[in-house]
């Protein structure tokens, strides 16, 4: 981490909080991510660490909901946390794009593919007539929809799960982002058709040099495909760091404890079967190290104090005993 | 679709035998005959009252007398008054327009103010405007339409004497009915001699108001209410996040991809309160001495007149039946997912 080269995207101790301002639930919390253009950043993590909230955040889709604090959030040169709903508008949803989890309930069920795709289109780019349809043609064929142009005049409940996130896919793309954000994009569809989806969005970043950034369970995939992979813990990344250094030589234990719960090559699980407990929830974080109550090594330290983040060669730890990579000794 | 339609027409025919079994029940039970009603405290003689029995075809067994009934309304006869010896219908299209503009400025009055109520409330959610609008529909839902319209009445027509205290028109006006709408008669009635009729669609308007607003209030309560909670539902689908992805204006976000799914259930709401309307037209016409089929239902509910009763309720029932029916139609036509089913 040591590029001189001015991130596309940097996050700077990132906090959002739910809840009463007396009683406040802290969904992420100093939270420190860099995204550099082209580059393909893995999130991993249990359910509820808060991989979500925390891109719905610098989308500024929390609105009303969470309160957000950061040192800083710039996307492009613009600062995204002062900057106007009018002025965000103009970047999001045509430099940042963002596809969801559920395909399914993501697209309106009232409208057709086509104006959907064609929506954003009009939008942000101002086309109309003939060009518009071509360019919503175009972009059904780019995310390999067989049929398009009938499919245009398709409404999302006659599309299967695959299609629809292909579609959503073209609405991400239309407008050629620097940045999409891949929440769980296979998440709900068959396993055949995981890899189908996973490959098409490998595939189109690496055409258009556009950043990624792959929220994902699956660690297999994660690791073939991602530069780097920050792992998310309770609302903080525990540990960031290169691929495949990452996944040879964990320095967190919570990383080693995720890679140990998957057997070689399938996919990942939700839950940890090599650690006790669950992520703790909003009344039963601990004082000290969010994962302390769980940890194999924890200390009495670790139960007084949080760590922060510590830098190494290639990337970065939140724990005080991190592991040291005993064949490099 | 098709078969959608006829599933929907299928439920009909056992609708319509249910509703002419009830009414002609029902007035049956009401104690006094059609010619004890009529003669009042005079006594007539058994034979007598015999006679007139049979010329009615009362002396008949019940079921009998059901049979012929329904062989009437098969033949679309709907019998004559044994008041005025009018034609049931004839009567009925005559009194209709004037309980049809009430019942329409009543709705319009309610879905207008129901939905922008109900949509800025779920917008702005826990402010003062939503606890406002929750509390006033939650009393308005629950108000007696009888004390509510002599409230309005003591106020504005009373006290203030902003507006007339009953009947559709000023006497004063020389308006032919023509449609039987009286904004539209006083309209055409006012171009047409402008000297003698000079301010009579403004005094039909005045008269409309208070009426339509006692009418239209219980609507007006269910709509804001039903509106405010769809719109709640939508707003957090995952498609008006998408919609918000995608950089679209919150007006854009609210009225393309919210309104047109939220508005589905309303719009069923909104054609089940054609049942309220009409039988809060009743009172609301008896209040504000309209003269509509309201206030013809319950003049002839009071001389045990059998075919007025019989068949007005049969009528109004058939309307509320088909505005039912044809919301059901539009709400396939609303939602795709409906209109394309197999
Ligand atoms: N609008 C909200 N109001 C209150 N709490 C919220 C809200 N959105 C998310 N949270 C909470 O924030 C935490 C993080 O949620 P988030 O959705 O980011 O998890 P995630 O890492 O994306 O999990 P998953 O893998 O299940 O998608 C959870 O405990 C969740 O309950
Ligand atoms: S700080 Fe302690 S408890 Fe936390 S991860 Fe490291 S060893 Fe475990
Ligand atoms: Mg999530």
């Amino acid at each position: 981490m040591t590029t001189t080269q001015t991130p596309l995207l940097n996050i700077k101790n990132l906090s959002v909080e739910f809840g009463s301002v007396g009683n406040p639930f802290r969904a992420v919390e100093g939270l420190d991510l860099t995204v550099q253009q082209g580059e393909i950043v893995g999130i991993v993590g249990e359910s509820g660490s808060g991989k979500s909230v925390t891109m719905m955040a610098m989308m500024g889709l929390l609105e009303g909901q969470g309160r957000i604090v950061a040192d800083d959030l710039t996307f492009d040169g613009k600062n995204l946390l002062t900057i106007s709903g009018r002025d965000r508008r103009k970047i999001v949803g045509k430099d940042i794009a963002m596809i969801f989890q559920d395909p399914m309930t993501s697209l309106n069920p009232s409208y057709t593919v086509g104006y959907q795709i064609m929506e954003v289109l009009k939008v942000h780019q101002g086309l109309r007539g003939a060009a518009l349809q071509a360019r919503a043609l175009e972009l059904m064929e780019l995310v390999e929809i067989p049929a398009a142009k009938t499919r245009l005049h398709a409404y999302p409940h006659q599309l299967s799960g695959g299609m629809s996130q292909r579609v959503m896919i073209a609405v991400a793309l239309a407008c050629n982002p620097k940045l999409l954000i891949a929440d769980e994009p296979t998440t709900a569809l068959d396993v055949t058709i995981q890899a189908q989806i996973m490959d098409l969005l490998v595939n189109l970043q690496k055409e258009r040099n556009m950043a990624l950034i792959m929220i994902t369970h699956d660690l297999a995939v994660i690791s073939e495909v991602a530069h780097r992979v920050a792992v998310m813990y309770a609302g903080q990344v525990v540990e960031i760091g290169k691929v495949p250094n990452l996944f040879r030589h964990p320095t967190h234990p919570y990383t080693e404890a995720l890679l140990a719960s998957i057997p070689e090559h399938s996919k990942g699980a939700r839950r940890l079967s090599t650690l006790p407990g669950i992520v703790p929830g909003q009344y039963d974080r601990p004082k000290g190290c969010l994962l302390s109550p769980r940890c194999l090594y924890a200390t009495e330290h670790c139960h007084q104090e949080r760590p922060g983040m510590t830098q190494h060669d290639t990337g970065a730890v939140r724990c005080f005993y991190p592991l040291v990579d005993k064949e490099a000794v | 679709m098709f078969s959608f339609l006829l599933r929907r027409i299928g439920v009909l025919i056992p609708t319509f035998l249910g509703i002419t079994l009830l009414t002609f029940t029902l007035i049956r039970l009401i104690p006094g005959d059609p010619i004890e009603v009529m003669v009042g405290e005079r006594s007539l003689s058994p034979t007598l009252h015999a006679a007139a029995m049979k010329r009615l075809g009362l002396d008949q067994p019940i079921a009998t007398q059901y049979m012929n009934y329904l062989g009437q309304l098969l033949h679309g006869n709907l019998g004559t008054s044994l008041k005025t010896q009018e034609n049931v219908w004839v009567e009925f299209k005559t009194l209709f327009p004037a309980t049809l503009e009430l019942a329409l400025a009543a709705l319009a009055f309610a879905t207008i103010v129901g939905l922008l109520a109900g949509i800025i409330a779920a917008i702005k959610r826990g402010s003062i405007f939503d606890h406002g609008v929750m509390t006033i529909s939650l009393t308005g839902f629950s108000m007696p339409i009888f004390w509510w319209g002599l409230i309005l009445i003591m106020l504005f027509s009373v006290l203030l004497g902003w507006t007339p205290v009953s009947g559709r028109l000023d006497l004063a006006f020389d308006v032919q009915p023509q449609t039987g709408f009286m904004l539209i008669d006083a309209w055409r009635a006012e171009l047409a001699d402008p000297s003698l009729n000079a301010g009579a669609f403004k005094d039909a308007v005045k008269h409309l108001i208070l009426p339509a607003i006692v009418l239209g209030t219980i609507p007006l309560a269910v709509i804001a209410r039903m509106t405010r909670s769809s719109m709640l539902e939508v707003l957090r689908e995952d498609y008006v996040r998408t919609a918000r992805a995608k950089g679209l204006s919150p007006a854009r976000v609210i009225f393309v991809h919210t309104l047109r799914n939220a508005l589905i259930p309303v719009l069923t709401v909104i054609g089940l309160q054609v049942g309220t309307l009409m039988g809060g037209a009743v009172l609301t016409e008896t209040i504000f001495s309209w003269p509509g089929i309201g206030k013809w239902l319950i003049d002839a509910i009071g001389r045990r007149d059998y075919p007025v009763v019989q068949n007005g309720i049969l009528l109004v029932a058939s309307l509320v039946i088909l505005t039912n029916f044809i919301v059901d139609i539009l709400y396939g036509i609303a939602n795709p997912r409906i209109r394309h089913a197999k």
